[in-house]
């Protein structure tokens, strides 16, 4: 009991921002699903921790209002520029992601309310593990759920042709405003989780590199299935700590997986077809030799 | 001080616009957003720095080591990677995530090389001359790299519209496939842009190396968002749109920053941004296309 206490002490941090990633991970799965690449998730997570970093520390609201709120204020702000911008596709959509991004870290570093590049420190601990695991187990499967429902069936079509899926009656602008604001939903309790386990929160941490560290979790897991975020998001959480012998050129390592994933395994890690086929050849293989 | 404000933002202009020219040639001839442009910029300004710190080479040669040194790493992301996705007709994003990998190794390969500390040209290097116009200071400096600026873009576009090489970019911008019917080498092509963008960026990293006498690993990542910036303004894959979008931004940024708030100044950037991609996607001079998926 004792080393499981002191191997708790050691690496619940980790622990905890394992799950938090995935959280993040599938919020991206969410608008990529519906074939829109949003570069926007991190500052979604930013404005979910800081509202619920203040609701917290100004007016004392109980935790799972708190996390509420978190959730809530990302979804409307994502609702507002959703319409707008959802008209672009492609590359568009992801320089305007990338913009508005960069407009909310520069507003929160220049706010008085979110104390500007210091952050708000003091935020109390108030996330435990199992909230993380209920949030993260709640949210897989909802979207387990998604998928198969009417809205996740045409979130795919409205991903591999847009005008076919339009001339099928299908609502185009409205699924897209509903995958990119339930991403914000996610991505925004990501960040209310987050802020209150680490104590410290600043707009650092929702930057343009966090945007690509997200997407590079769900891109090296692959998004065929809800398994691949949450492993790439697993493997990126705990690499660098198993890499920390490389000091500096730690980083290089995720600029190098992302662009092997991208040049040889273009389906991501966990690509559910493939799997199927790689267990079929292994079980024939066993079977024709007795 | 208005017409020193007007110096300073014609200096950062025009490296915008510079920067943003190989940024947006890239884009019109391979179709590809190529995030890892921000990393030429501090590859060449390192390359420089070394040059200039180590081997005690005088500034020129440091000219020639940024575009040299960041023309290699363009040439290599495209032999290497580009290349790869093309032949296979990887879809624009893909393209545009692998270079996200390619800058997140460069940078990170000089934060081991160089440490992550602000490093600086030695002073006796820079021209410390000053011309005096009436009430405006303009430093040697500053008049030098709106020279060397001017003079790259305007080689480029002259290259582009009176040589061989640069009708048949041209065409190929129109069109990949039917230029390569008409025998023009398309692939050789790619990488010479590949090779020409980046050592632009280079230089472009240099020159604001020098401006502002710091240079750091992560000097990449700001100039990439106002590249996308100016690109947006100027229309993707719009030549002339980039050199008058680095120029208005140059303008917007130091004008704002100086009449309405300091800290605001980068801010302006991303809503003008923002806002043209809601009201004309193909950038202020852009004739309106279809939207590119």
């Amino acid at each position: 009991m004792e080393a499981f206490a002191d191997f708790w002490a050691t690496y619940s941090t980790l622990i905890f921002t394992v799950g938090i990633h995935a959280l993040l991970a599938l919020s991206l799965w969410l608008t990529l699903s519906c074939g829109l690449l949003s570069l926007a998730n991190a500052a979604f997570m930013g404005i979910g921790a800081y509202t619920a970093a203040l609701l917290t520390l100004h007016l004392h609201w109980p935790f799972p209002m708190v996390l509420a709120a978190g959730a809530l204020a990302p979804a409307a702000v994502a609702l507002v520029i959703g319409a707008p911008t959802l008209r672009l596709s492609g590359v568009y959509l992801a320089m305007a992601t990338l913009a508005f991004g960069e407009v909310t870290r520069i507003l929160v570093l220049n706010l008085d309310i979110t104390g500007g590049p210091e952050g708000l420190n003091g935020i109390p601990l108030l996330t435990t593990w199992w909230h993380i695991v209920l949030i993260l187990a709640a949210a897989g499967y909802a979207l387990a759920r998604l998928r198969r429902s009417r809205m996740g069936r045409a979130f795919e079509a409205i991903r591999e042709d847009e005008v076919a899926a339009r001339m099928m009656g299908i609502d185009v602008e409205g699924h897209k405003l509903a995958a990119f604001t339930l991403g914000a939903v996610l991505a925004g309790l990501a960040g209310a989780l987050n802020a209150h386990s680490t104590f410290f929160i600043s707009p650092r941490e929702y930057g343009f590199e966090n945007a690509v560290d997200i997407l590079t979790m769900t891109i090296l897991g692959g998004i065929s299935s809800l398994i691949g975020p949450v492993l790439g998001a697993t493997i990126l959480t705990l690499l660098p700590e198993l890499l920390r012998f490389l000091h500096a050129y730690r980083l290089a390592v995720n600029g190098l997986i992302l662009i092997g994933v991208v040049l040889f395994l273009p389906t991501g890690l966990w690509d559910s077809r493939r799997l199927r086929h790689l267990l079929r050849a292994w079980r024939a293989r066993r079977e024709g030799q007795p | 001080m208005l017409e020193q404000q007007l110096v300073n933002a014609l200096t950062l202009g025009s490296v915008y616009a510079l920067f943003s020219l190989g940024f947006t040639l890239v884009f019109g001839v391979l179709e590809v957003i190529n995030l890892s442009h921000g990393a030429m910029f501090m590859a060449g300004s390192f390359a420089a720095l070394t040059v200039v710190t180590r081997l005690k080479a005088p500034l020129a040669v440091g000219i020639l080591a940024a575009m040299l040194v960041s023309g290699l790493l363009g040439l290599a992301i495209d032999a290497l990677i580009l290349k790869r996705l093309r032949a296979r007709h990887a879809p624009h994003l893909i393209p545009m995530i692998a270079t996200i990998g390619a800058t997140t190794v460069l940078t990170s390969a000089a934060q081991g090389l160089f440490g992550v500390e602000v490093q600086r040209f030695p002073d006796e290097l820079l021209p410390t001359r000053e011309f005096i116009f009436g009430s405006v200071h303009v430093r040697a400096l500053e008049l030098a790299i709106v020279g060397i600026a001017f003079l790259l873009m305007t080689a480029l576009f002259l290259v582009l519209r009176h040589t061989r090489q640069g009708r048949a970019l041209r065409a190929i911008a129109e069109s990949p496939k039917a230029a390569a019917l008409l025998g023009i080498n398309v692939e050789g092509l790619f990488l010479a842009t590949s090779f020409t963008a980046a050592a632009l960026g280079g230089v472009a990293g240099l020159l604001i190396g020098l401006n502002f006498n710091s240079v750091t690993p992560l000097m990449g990542q700001p100039i990439l968002h106002k590249g996308i910036a100016v690109v947006i303004l100027g229309g993707m894959g719009d030549i002339r749109g980039a050199l008058f979008g680095g120029l208005f931004l140059g303008f917007a940024e130091v004008l704002s920053k100086a009449y309405l708030s300091s800290q605001m100044g980068d801010a302006v950037a991303f809503g003008l941004l923002f806002l043209i991609l809601l009201v004309r996607p193909a950038g202020l001079f852009g004739r309106v296309l279809e939207r590119k998926a």
